[in-house]
């Protein structure tokens, strides 16, 4: 009982922190300037469409490509807000002292990190699935094209946020909270850039190159994640009928993810936030 | 009881955890068995724990931490009764904010035990009745004083009225800054907030590392009322401090620690009760001479003669002496009753440490532990 109130109690102050701290508010303008960009670019496809440049075909695969981009973009967005927030909000009240007073109560470490971790999930998720969402509706709205599995594609992309923000509230348990945010960041990064070398090495037929992309996957699921949820997104029958050509396109996914990957992310989600819980635990404040 | 982990303070602590811990499992088991007897022996177990004394708010034995090759608290133990409070005292480095944080689970502490309020500080909930106001005094910018108050209570799990929480404020002078985010707070305010915070959840021991660090002479004069107050109704108080004035006012006993160990601990009256007397003497005789020299320990300058004087003395040794100086002959120019300050205590036993441990090879690395870093912070004012 004491131990879920102080997770809820956690949760709370870190949304609350986001909101305070001015993060929702930042996120939300940025949302809003990507619909609108991308409103006025879905717009012009649909005009250009109309007006015989585009066959149907053309248009729908080049409304899949887009809105694989926009939605990386929103990915990139949950990405870095909650890498970024998990380093103040971790090892930054370490740093500052704030910890002190409240770790100091009857309280356990371990039901204050899931706290913290929770409300960032909530943040995270929450931020991926309205966005996307709003975007759908977009793409929708301008040129009538509606992803084939939305809702799987959208929790994908959140569980992509909390792959990524599990891994930054290990790094901020250990590192400094601008270190935890950077490598956070940039391992998203350089998992997305080995996938897409990996995509390259399999449309090619190298089997060494692409397993680079496989064992990427394995170390950090955020790019396998990333590419089911393109698989939700798009016009998959389009895709199928592109041919090898289209092989490795950095926002073109060729397949779903199986049961077994998600399983094995939900494994390295437990296993990541289990370390990070042992570390915070063990730290002498 | 001493710092030095005396029978006493063990005994206490172990005797009623140890006590408590059969009374339940007594009771558990034989409830289903033989209700009858059951009931007999959870009486006499109850009989018993009440014949106990309570159980000290504060009880460490032991206490060691290493930071890498250096020793930052070595054999620390000490104790704190119920509404005692207890002054720690020592130079930078000596391992004091180390040992507060050992106590409240905030560092782990290589070696050692540690009870609060007669439960193993391993379990959390031995801090439920504790506040504490660190010497690193940061609360979160983005709250208001009244939200900071409310997290702490909730998170304590105590049941205090916004009414009640607002008193706190009010008791520490923040009651016109109650609705503004702590983010706009001065280094002053903050520390006062975190008096209020470490007041809040109606705790039964209160931990204060530097508690007057950035305040001004009125807030100081606040805090030895609060610690005053607290004590009135037998709340104990750990307090760190390095204004020793400070700590003679409000302490019933002080521990000084240097380099990690407890140096001397006791009662203000054993740590000051060596007393002294100046005398200018002229004419000594061997006898007076003798004579003074039974009383206690003769330093001489010329005809002026200091006597220490033993701390249990009941006011009489002085004019005693006195009296049998002018028998033997001697003549007694003038006579002045002198007492050694804590300060002076303090720097005395600091400067014969390193005499006493000449085999101590840990240098001033002892010095420079961990916890210097938080001195440096915004209460680090030292």
């Amino acid at each position: 009982m004491t131990t879920a109130r102080t997770v809820l109690t956690m949760a709370a102050l870190t949304l609350r922190e986001a909101s305070r701290r001015r993060v929702l508010l930042a996120v939300a303008v940025l949302t809003l300037a990507l619909l609108g960009l991308s409103w006025w670019g879905f717009s012009r496809l649909a005009a250009e469409s109309d007006s015989g440049g585009l066959t149907s075909g053309e248009a729908r695969l080049a409304a899949s490509v887009v809105l694989n981009i926009v939605m990386f973009g929103f990915s990139l967005i949950a990405a870095l807000g909650t890498a970024f927030l998990a380093g103040p909000t971790l090892s930054g009240e370490t740093e500052s002292g704030i910890s002190l007073a409240v770790l100091a109560r009857p309280i356990r470490r371990s039901a204050v990190l899931l706290g913290k971790w929770l409300g960032l999930v909530v943040f995270g998720t929450g931020f991926v699935v309205l966005a996307g969402l709003a975007q759908c509706l977009v793409v929708w709205a301008t040129v009538d094209y509606w992803p084939p599995q939305p809702a799987a594609a959208l929790a994908l992309l959140a569980a992509q946020t909390i792959v990524l923000l599990t891994l930054a509230v290990l790094l901020s348990t250990v590192v400094s909270p601008m270190a935890s945010g950077v490598v956070a960041v940039g391992l998203f990064g350089a998992t997305w850039v080995a996938g897409v070398v990996g995509g390259i090495g399999a449309a090619l037929g190298n089997d060494g190159v692409a397993r680079v992309g496989v064992v990427s996957r394995m170390l950090l699921p955020t790019d396998g994640l990333w590419r089911g949820a393109m698989h939700g997104f798009q016009d998959s029958t389009l895709v199928a009928g592109l041919g090898s050509g289209f092989d490795g396109h950095p926002f073109l996914s060729q397949a779903p993810p199986t049961i077994t990957y998600l399983v094995w992310v939900a494994v390295w989600v437990a296993m990541v936030w289990g370390l990070a819980a042992a570390s915070f635990v063990r730290k002498d404040l | 009881m001493t710092a030095a982990g005396p029978a006493a303070g063990p005994t206490a602590g172990r005797t009623a955890g140890g006590t408590a811990g059969t009374a339940g499992t007594a009771t558990g088991p034989a409830a289903g068995v033989a209700g009858g007897a059951s009931d007999a022996s959870e009486r006499a177990a109850s009989r018993l724990v009440a014949g106990l004394p309570p159980t000290p708010a504060v009880w460490c034995s032991g206490l060691r931490k290493r930071y890498g090759r250096r020793s930052a608290v070595d054999d620390v133990s000490l104790e704190v009764g119920r509404g005692e409070v207890v002054g720690l005292l020592g130079p930078n480095g000596a391992g004091k904010t180390t040992v507060i944080k050992m106590l409240l689970g905030l560092v782990h502490p290589d070696a050692g035990e540690v009870m609060l309020l007669g439960r193993p500080a391993t379990d959390p909930a031995s801090r439920a009745r504790v506040g504490y106001l660190p010497e690193l005094f940061r609360y979160q910018p983005w709250l208001s004083a009244t939200e900071v108050l409310a997290l702490h209570v909730r998170l304590a799990g105590a049941a205090v009225t916004a009414r009640e929480q607002l008193d706190c404020l009010e008791l520490v002078g923040l009651a016109g800054r109650a609705g503004d985010r702590v983010g706009g707070f001065s280094k002053g305010m903050q520390q006062r907030l975190g008096l209020a915070v470490a007041l809040v959840a109606r705790p039964e021991l209160v931990v204060l590392d530097e508690p007057t660090s950035a305040l001004d002479p009125v807030g100081r004069v606040d805090v030895r009322d609060i610690v005053l107050e607290l004590t009135s109704r037998d709340v104990a108080v750990l307090l760190n401090s390095h204004l020793i004035g400070e700590v003679e006012r409000v302490c019933d006993r002080v521990v000084i620690l240097d380099r990690g160990r407890v140096a001397a601990s006791g009662t203000l009256a054993e740590l000051l009760g060596q007393r002294q007397l100046r005398l200018q003497l002229t004419d000594l005789s061997p006898a007076a001479e003798a004579r003074l020299a039974a009383t206690g320990a003769v330093e001489r300058a010329g005809d002026w003669f200091t006597v220490a004087l033993a701390a249990e003395d009941l006011g009489t040794a002085a004019p005693d002496l006195v009296r049998d100086l002018v028998t033997m002959g001697a003549r007694v120019h003038a006579v002045e009753p002198a007492r050694i300050s804590l300060e002076e205590r303090l720097l005395g036993i600091l400067r014969a440490e390193p005499e006493a441990r000449p085999g101590d090879d840990r240098g001033d690395d002892a010095r420079d532990g961990p916890e210097d870093g938080p001195d440096d912070g915004p209460g680090g004012a030292r």
